[in-house]
Parts: C-alpha cells; sequence; structure tokens
C-alpha cells in the first residue's frame, strides 16, 4: 500500500534502554468475565507497538487501563522505568499518555479547537487558552501532517479529520505515548495510509506507539513489536520482520485458521433484485441515497464496499423494509411497495426478502430476551409455531431453535438462554441461522462478521456462500475490505448516496476500492491520499455550507 | 390602547417575566450538564414557601431570601444524589420533588401559622419594596421617555434587576469561561470530558448547585416580591413554563429572555384584560389564562421548529465497557 518500510527510528540496544511502557501481571475482571490475567508488555521508547488480538481478547480494556478509564484488580505499571499510579485519566495525561479511542470522544457541536482545549485549559477564561491552542495546532500540523480547520464543527468533519482531532489532542496534552485503538476501522485505505504516514512521522519525533487492531495486514506494515493477546492472556511478543501473518494469526485463535474463503466460480442465473434509481431522504433532511440503481442475480453475491455512513444503512434498511424510500425495486420481476403500510419487515419476508441487519444488538435481537423468543421474531405468524389461533407454540419454537443451534454450531445450544449472555460470534449465529433457514430468494447482510471471532467469521463466510451456491441472491454490505473481497463475485462501491462504480474482484484491487470509497472515479495527478485529503475538504465544505454553525 | 396602557402592561410584563426567566436560567444550566430538570417547579415553590415563612417569621426579607435558597438547594441536591450520583431517572426524581413540594409546604405551614396552608401578609421589611432609580422622579414628565423609564425600567424589586443581569452573565459564563466549555461539554459528550480529566460527577453537581440557587430566587420573588406571602401552589405551573420556554428558546441565554418575556406577555394581557368585548362575542377571561399553557403545549409538541436538547440530556453517565 505505502513505501513506508516497518523500521524503527534508531533501534537502540535494548539492555540499558528504559521501557517507555512496562505492565507487570496486570489482572481485571468485571464480574465472571476475567477481561485481563496477569498480563505483562514492555514497549520500547521510539517504536510502534502492535498488540492484536480477536474482539474480546481483552486489548481494549488493557489501554483502557493504562490510561485510567479502569482501575486494575491487581499489577503495576511503569513508565519510563518509573513505578506510575494511574487512577484517572488525569493521571495518565500527567504521565505523558495520550489514547484515542475507538469511539470517538468528541463533542460533536464544539469546533476543533475547543475540543483540543477541553480540560487541558490554562485558566479560567477561554480566550487565551483558544488562542494558544490554534497556534500550537498550527505548528503540530506543520510537524505532523495533521491538517484540520481549527474553526471546524467536528460534526462537519469527516470521520479521519475527526481521528487527526483526537491524536491532536493527545499531543497538545505534550503525550509521549500515544496509544490507538482499532483506529483504521473507520477510515478508508488512502486515509489508513495517511494515517499510517503521521504516525511514521511520531515515530521519527521519538514518540511511543502503541497500536491495537485485530487486522493482521496493519501489523505486518506499520509495527515494529507485536503481541497477542487472546481471552484475556498475553499469548506473545514477537518482532514484527521475524514473524508472519499466518503463525500471528494461529496465536490468536489457537489454532490453524484459512486466511482465505475457499469457493467456486458463481453461476448467476435469473436477475433476482433490481434496484432502480432509489433515493431516500432521511429524518433531518439530508439525501441519504441519490438514485441507487443495481441487481442481484440468483447465485451471486453482490458486495457493496464504502466507508459506514455513506448509504449503504440506508439501502439496507429500505429493501429490509425498516425505512421508506422512492424508486423501484422488483423481487422476481414484481414491484415492491417502498413507502406506505406494506412496505414493512413482515411483508418482505412474505415476498422472499431475508434480512441480516446491520446492528444485531439493536436491529437482529431483543438482548433481553431468550434465544427462542428471538427466533420467532418476524416469523411469529408461522403457522407451525401456532398451537392455535389465539395462543402460539412456545414448545415448538424452542424445538426448532435446538434445531437452528445445532446446526449452526451455537454455544452454548440452550434456547433459554437470555441473547446478551450469548458471544459476539454466536450472536451473529443465532441471526443468520434465523434468516438463512427461511430459504429467503433474496439475503440482505449488513456487517455480517462485525466484532465476531475468527472462528466464527470462518462458519458465516460459509453459511453464505452455501446460500450463493443454492442459487439465492446475496446483497452483501461491509465496511471490511478483505470481506467484500473473499465473498463477493461483483463488488460495488458507495459514495455519498451513489454508487460509485461496479468491479469484477479479479479485476481490482484495494488501491483501486479506496479510491472509488472516496469518491474519486478518476485516476489521480497527485498522491492518492492528497487527492483523497481535498475530496474530503471538499465534502466537509459542503456539510459546513448547507448547514451554517450554531454558535450561542 | 393609549401610551400608558402600553407602558403598564409592558411593566407588568417585566415583573411575571422575573420568576420564569430565574427559572428558565436554572433549568439552562442545569440541561446544558445534561441532567433534566422538571424539578423546576416543586423547587420554586419550596423557596417560595420558606422565604416567606422564614421573612415573616424574622422579620426580614434577606433571611427569607436565604431560606428560599437554601430549600431550593436542598431540592437540587437530593435531585443530583438521585440523578447523578445512583444514575436514577431524571424524570421519576424531578416529579418526585415537585409532589414532595406540593404537599410539604402546605403542611408546614399549616403547622406553623394554622391559616390553611398560608403564610400570614408580609409586612413591609417582610417583602422586597420596589427600588426607584436616580432621575427616575426628575425625569417622568419628559414625554414618551420618562414614563418609559419611570414606569418599565425603574421601580422593580431588586430581584428584577438580578434576574435580567443574569442573562449576560449566563452567557458570559458559558461562553467566555472554561467552567462554561466544559459545562457545555458535559451535557454535550461527557465521556469526552471524562477523558480529559475531568470530573463528570463534579461538573453536573456544579450545574446543580447553580440551579438550585437561581430557583431560589425564582421562589423567594413569588412571594416575597411579586406577591406579600405564600399560598397553596402558588408557582402555578410556572416551573413547566420555565421549561418550555427553555426549548422554546434553545438552552439559549439571550434567546431565554425573549422566550421568558413573551409568556410574561401573556400572563400580563390576561391581567389587564379580564374579557375582552369584540363586539359579536365577549372573550371569556379563563381563555386569556389559559393562553400560556396553551403556548407551553404548542411549544412542547414542537410546533416552533427543530430544538436540538443537549445531547446528553437524561441519560446518566456510566463508564462503557
Amino acid at each position: 500500500m505505502t513505501d513506508i518500510q516497518a523500521a524503527p527510528a534508531a533501534a537502540p540496544a535494548e539492555a540499558d534502554v528504559q521501557p517507555a511502557i512496562e505492565l507487570r501481571g496486570i489482572s481485571k475482571s468485571f464480574g465472571p468475565v476475567q477481561a485481563n490475567k496477569d498480563i505483562s508488555i514492555r514497549v520500547m521508547p521510539g517504536t510502534i507497538h502492535g498488540i492484536i488480538g480477536e474482539n474480546g481478547a481483552g486489548k481494549s480494556t488493557l489501554m483502557s487501563i493504562l490510561y485510567g478509564f479502569y482501575k486494575a484488580d491487581a499489577g503495576e505499571i511503569f513508565v519510563a522505568g518509573k513505578r506510575t499510579e494511574i487512577p484517572d485519566s488525569q493521571a495518565a495525561i500527567a504521565a505523558g499518555i495520550g489514547m484515542v479511542f475507538q469511539h470517538f470522544k468528541l463533542v460533536q457541536n464544539f469546533t476543533v479547537l475547543e475540543n483540543v482545549v477541553l480540560g487541558a485549559e490554562d485558566g479560567q477564561m477561554l480566550k487565551p487558552s483558544l488562542a494558544k491552542a490554534r497556534k500550537s495546532l498550527t505548528r503540530l500540523a506543520e510537524e505532523y501532517e495533521l491538517n484540520v480547520d481549527p474553526d471546524a464543527l467536528i460534526e462537519h468533519l469527516s470521520v479521519g479529520h475527526q481521528q487527526r482531532v483526537e491524536i491532536l489532542k493527545a499531543l497538545y496534552r505534550e503525550a509521549d505515548i500515544l496509544i490507538l485503538d482499532e483506529p483504521t476501522g473507520v477510515l478508508t485505505p488512502a486515509e489508513a495510509d495517511h494515517l499510517f504516514r503521521i504516525l511514521d512521522n511520531l515515530r521519527r519525533e521519538g514518540k511511543t506507539i502503541i497500536f491495537i487492531t485485530h487486522k493482521l495486514r496493519e501489523i505486518m506494515e506499520i509495527t515494529d513489536t507485536v503481541s497477542v493477546m487472546r481471552r484475556g492472556q498475553m499469548t506473545a511478543t514477537v518482532k514484527t520482520a521475524e514473524t508472519s501473518p499466518e503463525e500471528l494469526a494461529e496465536l490468536m485463535v489457537g489454532r490453524k485458521v484459512l486466511l482465505r474463503v475457499d469457493k467456486e466460480k458463481a453461476a448467476p442465473k435469473q436477475k433476482v433484485l433490481e434496484v432502480e434509481n432509489l433515493r431516500v431522504v432521511d429524518d433531518k433532511g439530508v439525501e441519504r441515497l441519490r438514485g441507487v440503481s443495481l441487481e442481484v442475480r440468483a447465485g451471486e453475491i453482490l458486495g457493496i464496499a464504502g466507508v459506514a455512513g455513506n448509504g449503504q444503512s440506508e439501502l439496507l434498511a429500505v429493501l429490509g423494509g425498516i425505512m421508506e424510500g422512492e424508486g423501484h425495486v422488483r423481487v422476481n420481476g414484481a414491484e415492491l411497495p417502498l413507502s406506505g403500510r406494506h412496505a414493512d419487515g413482515q411483508s418482505r419476508r412474505r415476498r422472499g426478502i431475508g434480512h441480516v441487519p446491520e446492528d444485531r444488538q439493536h436491529e437482529g435481537l431483543i438482548m433481553e430476551f431468550q434465544a427462542w423468543e428471538n427466533v420467532a421474531f418476524g416469523y411469529h405468524h408461522d403457522p407451525r409455531y401456532q398451537l392455535n389461533p389465539l395462543l402460539m407454540n412456545n414448545a415448538a419454537i424452542r424445538e426448532d431453535t435446538a434445531g437452528k443451534m445445532e446446526r449452526f454450531d451455537v454455544r452454548p445450544p440452550d434456547p433459554g438462554l437470555h441473547a446478551r449472555n450469548f458471544s459476539g460470534g454466536n450472536q451473529q449465529k443465532i441471526v443468520v441461522a434465523r434468516e438463512i433457514e427461511r430459504n429467503p430468494d433474496v439475503l440482505l447482510v449488513g456487517q455480517p462478521t462485525r466484532g465476531v471471532d475468527i472462528g466464527a467469521i470462518e462458519f458465516i463466510h460459509q453459511q453464505i456462500i452455501r446460500l450463493r451456491d443454492e442459487g439465492k441472491a446475496v446483497l452483501l454490505v461491509s465496511v471490511e475490505l478483505d470481506e467484500i473481497f473473499s465473498l463477493s463475485d461483483r463488488i460495488a462501491v458507495m459514495f455519498d448516496g451513489r454508487i460509485m462504480g461496479e468491479r469484477l474482484p479479479e479485476e481490482t484491487d484495494e488501491r483501486e476500492l479506496g479510491l472509488l470509497m472516496a469518491g474519486i472515479s478518476e485516476e489521480p495527478d497527485q498522491p492518492e491520499w492528497q487527492a483523497v485529503d481535498e475530496q474530503l475538504d471538499r465534502k466537509e465544505a459542503q456539510a459546513a455550507g448547507s448547514d451554517p454553525a450554531g454558535g450561542e | 390602547m393609549d401610551f400608558l396602557t402600553l407602558i403598564q402592561v409592558l411593566d407588568s410584563t417585566v415583573r411575571l417575566a422575573t420568576p420564569l426567566l430565574l427559572a428558565c436560567l436554572a433549568g439552562l444550566f442545569s440541561e446544558r450538564s445534561g441532567i433534566i430538570d422538571i424539578g423546576l417547579e416543586g423547587k420554586m415553590l419550596a423557596a417560595a414557601f420558606f422565604s416567606a415563612a422564614i421573612a415573616y417569621v424574622s422579620g426580614s426579607v434577606w433571611m427569607g431570601l436565604l431560606a428560599g435558597i437554601a430549600a431550593s438547594m436542598a431540592f437540587s441536591f437530593i435531585h443530583g444524589l438521585a440523578s447523578i450520583t445512583f444514575r436514577g431517572n431524571q424524570l421519576i426524581s424531578g416529579v418526585a420533588l415537585n409532589f414532595l413540594a406540593s404537599g410539604v409546604t402546605v403542611l408546614i405551614a399549616q403547622d406553623w401559622f394554622g391559616q390553611g396552608g398560608r403564610t400570614p401578609s408580609l409586612l413591609a421589611g417582610g417583602r422586597f419594596e420596589p427600588i426607584t432609580l436616580p432621575f427616575a422622579e426628575a425625569l417622568r414628565d419628559v414625554p414618551v421617555l420618562g414614563p418609559l423609564y419611570y414606569e418599565l425600567i425603574s421601580g422593580h424589586t431588586i430581584l428584577v434587576y438580578v434576574a435580567f443581569l443574569m442573562v449576560p452573565l449566563t452567557w458570559w459564563v458559558l461562553f467566555q469561561t472554561r467552567f462554561g466549555l466544559r459545562l457545555r461539554a458535559v451535557g454535550e459528550a461527557p465521556e469526552a470530558v471524562d477523558t480529559a480529566g475531568v470530573s463528570v460527577v463534579g461538573l453536573r453537581f456544579a450545574a446543580i448547585v447553580i440551579a438550585g440557587v437561581l430557583c431560589g430566587l425564582a421562589g423567594s420573588y413569588l412571594s416575597t416580591g411579586l406577591q406579600a406571602g405564600f399560598v397553596r401552589e402558588m408557582t402555578a405551573g410556572r416551573g413547566y413554563i420555565a421549561l418550555a420556554a427553555l426549548i422554546f428558546a434553545k438552552w439559549r441565554p439571550w434567546y431565554a429572555l425573549w422566550a421568558c418575556l413573551l409568556f410574561g406577555l401573556l400572563q400580563a394581557v390576561a391581567l389587564r384584560y379580564q374579557n375582552i368585548d369584540l363586539g359579536a362575542f365577549v372573550i371569556p377571561v379563563q381563555v386569556m389564562d389559559a393562553l400560556p399553557y396553551i403556548l407551553t403545549v404548542v411549544i412542547l409538541a414542537g410546533f416552533v421548529g427543530r430544538a436540538i436538547p443537549p445531547r446528553a440530556g437524561g441519560e446518566p453517565y456510566v463508564k462503557e465497557r
């Protein structure tokens, strides 16, 4: 992707240099869940140290302890060789630690400047603090390529720029150690490249960076050293140059894993789902879909790539009957109502559309209900589930659920367990089982493996491909390019409510898709990160123009 | 309507808007910090009773004012304990306070004074006297400006001037100081404040205390400034009207001033014109009296455009896992 080599600035002999951060024997549990178990780690100054592990392996908990957000049950923290107590974030900041959380901690209707200053003001009055911050922001921007308009409102900024604000916040507080938690999850490939350039600049200035991710590729690309976590424990720390993605994956999961999905070439048949000029305006009056047209044939998977928030969610919502829209949608040649009484999930299911929603915890499941109740949702009119016209046959639903749990390897296979008590992967298997076993003609799948462990990812991918091989049409929305590449037979890229283009996976690469995801369809005549940056600036200027900032 | 009548209606508008404005600013501080304060009504009522009662007993209106503020702050503190410390439901806590105030004031009033849940009328010294501003008498006969100055601007009690000065002060605190920045942030994104190393609980309690003081002023003004003594339920829904004004004002101090003046004007008109004779039929006084409440309903139903409340309003802050 880039020409950045993962090389430590001036690799000092480790023996006579104190680690920038050392954790010894850190343990933390939340009730019965042991999130971190006796973790020790040494991070050398001036390096980028990766921490990799599956969702729920305890990476974020560990870093939140380091940042004083949680208190460890046991263990010690050393900063630059000195034992340091970090009871709260204030102490972490004082110790020179800055953190960029996965979910940004920004005040949406504040300016960049106000966000940077918040909590690090220089006195009771705001004006001098803001003036000082403005100066130092200019300096930081030059030093590290961290350009953001200091007077822009956060809500008008792209995610990539919001992340820069988070980094600026840490640098403004003079952090020497920067923790980034899953920083690339929300970025386009080009934005991620730019982030890596920034991190490289920071490393060159002697900053220490802890980089948390579950993506093997990023670890290989940017880190000097990598620690692997599994189920709350640190399983290994190795030099990046001396390891391989396969080895890391095995360390993460505890067994050999297939990083690629095996599948036959698709044999698409007749058109099943046709979407024509679909438009959606959300309740704030913003146009979310600006004329989307696509078709999915029987026996193929159409993957929709794009950065979150470019209309993919709305596309799924309209097709799934959750949102109203305008335009034409046909299933097997018959028109679907897009508004009114018959534009709901129930009617969609009757027309043969299955829907695995993007947000399983809010749309896919009711977390406080038991597994069998969740399996009945959306299909509660099924005659098999009825005892008589008045009562439901709960025993039949339980039995059906038990069968699904067995076939989809849901653990534990207990229909009476509440949805929230399953792990993310098993929750998703319940949703996928419910939708796939209805044998839909069209399956809508949104982020099927978000927050799902590698083992379950493998399984869910296989199920989706099996459905395709049975001659069903699958519309897949995912922000993970790897997933799009490994599952799709065709790839469409969405940007700003439009389809920017369609490609065949074997004829394109991440770079081309990355540019499309940033709304650039022609080959740029400048470095691509610059082209992407300018494109984003244009979009932000539009956002700021259409919605005048609300001062006081 | 002649000029003098207009001035008098406006004069009465200013008086009637004062308790609304103080309560509205109290709500503004509270809600900007993310704590919904439906208990404005109860706090005002408690303050109204205790200020009148203590002013009567001690003979000093200032003692009364202190007692009113103390009562309101005690209520605020309960609200803070329930909704900040114990992360309870802010609406329920507020409603409970309103009921508590409504019962407790009458109960104590009956026990102390035995006059059917009211305090005896306050005499001079027990209530705030109008202040005549300099040159008011001298300028009285100047056309137009004279009556404007004498009737409208001069001749109010100290709390009226305090209330109106609170508007620029609130604006200044909110938008020019460090405390204001943090306060606005904590109502929008408490997690941002927390990760910046600032105490969310501390900020919210600070906001609640300020709200308590302002509500105390509002309640005291009702019983020792606007009227001379406490009668049961004398707030008459002003706390809720203040909340409506706050939404109308989109949680901004200067807008709050205009919103409260509008409600004050409606009340003043209702007071002045009991039955409006339109020739063909007569608009009964009840319609006029109901106007502020009707406007409240209209505003709360969202007929006045989108008002975006502070994003974290009503949500107790819990660190996410």
